[in-house]
């Protein structure tokens, strides 16, 4: 069995996606079944990250044992779908496992009140395994597919809530921009392969020269993934689809955001790894993108009254530092010296910064949609005096809002600590930036709490009680990883960071699919 | 210009068309027409990657050898592409049809529930 994990790790969600339907009306059914579905999915991610760390690079070959099929003349070439699950890989299918299964637990009891949840759940599982397949998949045309998949999912999902217009306009505005950017990527994908005539990610990368088109086929994928992945200037669909989301779906959404950062990732380093003189310059155009996102997002989140659209702000705003991190490593990719010196850790803070930001905005995003579900307004102007009502609520968000802004010992902190660190080697200038962004962001948080938690109890909330179990669960167990990520940040480091990291370095290593080649 | 050449040529010129469209226009069902015209655009040019001349189908049988036959991968790749693309085409259409519902308008200038 453990050699068909990477195929059981789609098959399984997509299984329960299309059972799901068939609780019709028996809607405890189908939110316990989703559960149980996600659970399981988290457990074989778990066992998945497990290989690849202990066993290195696992390939999975659909439809033969081997990846290399040798035509009698003796080519040796991939041409079946494959599935490459390395370090990096498996660090975003954690990702993606705990926060659908959290995402799950949460909307048993956040959506009581909301019809065609069958629907519901079933989108929600094939989100899961769209961004499942993204992320394991070694097949440049597949990664298409589950890019398709994980955003038709998603935008159904923004516009779930059909009897509000804004939900409806927020999810057409999603799939207008999935679509566009998906088309661009099959543009490229056309481009490639008119050339070298494969879409297996590892053996393209090994012929690529790096002509005009290439150059073309790069700009349109690095493009088309910073779309999709929220960097300014195409951030504009972010906070409307974050939004209108039920909250519940906002765990696995923002997962399905970083998948696309993390396509981002793997065309940079892997596909077109091998250009020694221009990734440095990607590597810059990286960086600066990554500056400009986290400055406006956190400009525009200070002036914001609606307490998830400020949240979607930051969550724009943070993913500038995963692009700022990372972006410095592939400017001294081909720096040798460089890059052991502090282009690693920059790299190791941007990927560790994409696990605790996925895991303290799901727990902002959470308590916001608990604020919600109590009040039945957005509006921050509108809350007050709640502290006393939700006592584990506020404790949540106060955990999330330290975590966010950067203060130890929450997860926040370490990585943030990180990119500062590696990244004032390159720039000191970037890393200015990025601080001053730390601070706007403890400000608006600080301006939340008080308006939505502080202040004198209001005669409307007089009889607000606490979410119910299934909620404060799915909140709990993402404020402990806040702060056990934030007191062992060597452990997850040393773990799953540092080998995502390493597994970017090493293209090479992707290049011969394990030594099969 | 050559045969493939004209092939490439309107592929291209199909999907810079569709990008006008969806960047241009304020009719949402317009926008949407300009994304299956791009869609359109995305998999003629993959077709055309795999254009062989005086090529056959490539189905087996008695004329097909393995150098008279076109590539089969693109055609399996659109035929996918074009599955995907029908979803969201139906997909989009129908969020439409709640956003008219809702709105009263397909402007895009006046569907502007969301600011900030």
């Amino acid at each position: 069995m453990i050699e068909h994990l990477p195929a059981l790790v789609i098959a399984i969600p997509l299984f329960g996606a299309f059972i799901t339907p068939l609780f019709r009306k028996r809607y405890n059914l189908a939110a316990l079944w989703a559960i149980l579905i996600s659970g399981l999915t988290l457990v074989l991610v778990l066992l998945l990250e497990y290989q690849v760390l202990t066993k290195g690079m696992m390939i999975y070959v659909f439809g033969a044992d081997k990846p290399t099929l040798v035509l009698p003349s003796g080519y040796r070439v991939p041409i079946r779908i494959m599935f490459q699950v390395d370090g990096i890989g498996a660090f975003m299918a954690i990702s993606a496992g705990l926060m659908s299964f959290v995402g799950a637990v949460y909307s048993y009891s956040h959506l009581q009140k909301e019809t065609g949840l069958e629907k519901y759940y079933t989108l929600l599982l094939l989100l899961t395994a769209g961004i499942l397949g993204m992320v394991l998949t070694g097949d440049l045309f597949n990664l298409f597919v589950f890019l398709e998949i994980a955003s038709i999912a998603g935008s159904a999902l923004v516009g779930f809530r059909n009897y509000r217009g804004e939900a409806s306009e927020a999810g057409i505005k999603y799939l207008i921009v999935s679509s566009v950017a998906s088309l661009m990527v099959l543009f490229a994908v056309g481009i490639l392969y008119g050339q070298y005539g494969h879409l297996n990610l590892a053996y393209l990368s090994k012929q690529i020269t790096f002509n005009p088109l290439d150059m073309i086929a790069l700009g349109l994928l690095f493009t088309s993934f910073a779309m999709k992945c929220g960097s300014v200037p195409m951030h504009y669909w972010v906070p409307d689809a974050y939004t209108e989301v039920p909250s519940g779906i906002n765990p696995p959404l923002l997962v399905s955001t970083y998948a696309s950062l993390y396509a981002l990732f793997r065309v940079s380093f892997t596909l077109f790894g091998k250009i020694t003189i221009d990734m440095a310059t990607v590597g810059w155009i990286m960086s600066i993108l990554g500056v400009l996102t986290m400055f406006i997002g956190v400009t525009m989140a200070l002036v914001q009254k609606d307490v998830k659209r400020l949240m979607s702000y930051h969550a724009i705003s943070q993913t500038g530092y995963m692009l700022l991190g990372v972006g410095v490593g592939l400017t001294v990719f081909h720096d040798k010296q460089a890059l052991i010196e502090f282009g690693r850790t920059a790299m190791a803070g941007g990927v560790f910064h994409i696990i605790n930001h996925i895991i303290y905005k799901s727990l902002l995003l959470l308590t916001a949609g608990a604020l919600f579900y109590v009040t039945g307004t957005r509006n921050l102007n509108e809350m007050g005096g709640l502290a006393r009502k939700m006592p584990i609520t506020t404790i949540s968000f106060m955990v999330g809002a330290a975590a966010i802004s950067g203060i130890p010992p929450f997860n926040g902190f370490a990585s943030k600590f990180l990119i500062y660190e590696a990244v004032y080697k390159l720039n000191p200038l970037l890393a200015i930036f990025a601080m001053v962004t730390s601070i706007l962001t403890l400000a608006s948080f600080v301006k939340v709490f008080a308006s939505a938690f502080l202040g004198p109890p209001l005669e409307k909330y007089e009889k607000v009680r606490e979410v119910p179990k299934p909620m404060i669960v799915a909140m709990v167990i993402l404020a402990a990883l806040c702060v056990l990520f934030g007191l062992f940040p060597d452990f997850v480091l040393d773990k799953i960071v540092y080998p995502a990291v390493d597994a970017l370095i090493n293209f090479i290593q992707y290049q011969s699919w394990g030594g099969l080649a | 210009m050559t045969s493939i050449g004209v092939y490439y040529f309107g592929a291209i010129s199909l999907i810079l068309i569709g990008l006008y469209a969806i960047l241009t226009k304020r009719n949402l069902l317009k926008i949407l027409v300009g994304l299956s015209i791009m869609e359109t655009g995305v998999n003629l040019l993959l077709i055309s990657v795999g254009y062989v001349r005086n090529a056959t189908a490539p189905i087996l049988s008695d004329y097909a050898t393995p150098t008279n036959v076109v590539d089969p991968i693109p055609q399996a790749l659109v035929l996918t592409a074009i599955v995907i693309g029908v979803a969201t085409t139906a997909l989009a259409l129908s969020v439409a049809i709640n956003v008219y519902e809702r709105y009263n308008t397909l402007d895009i200038e006046k569907i502007r529930g969301l600011r900030g």
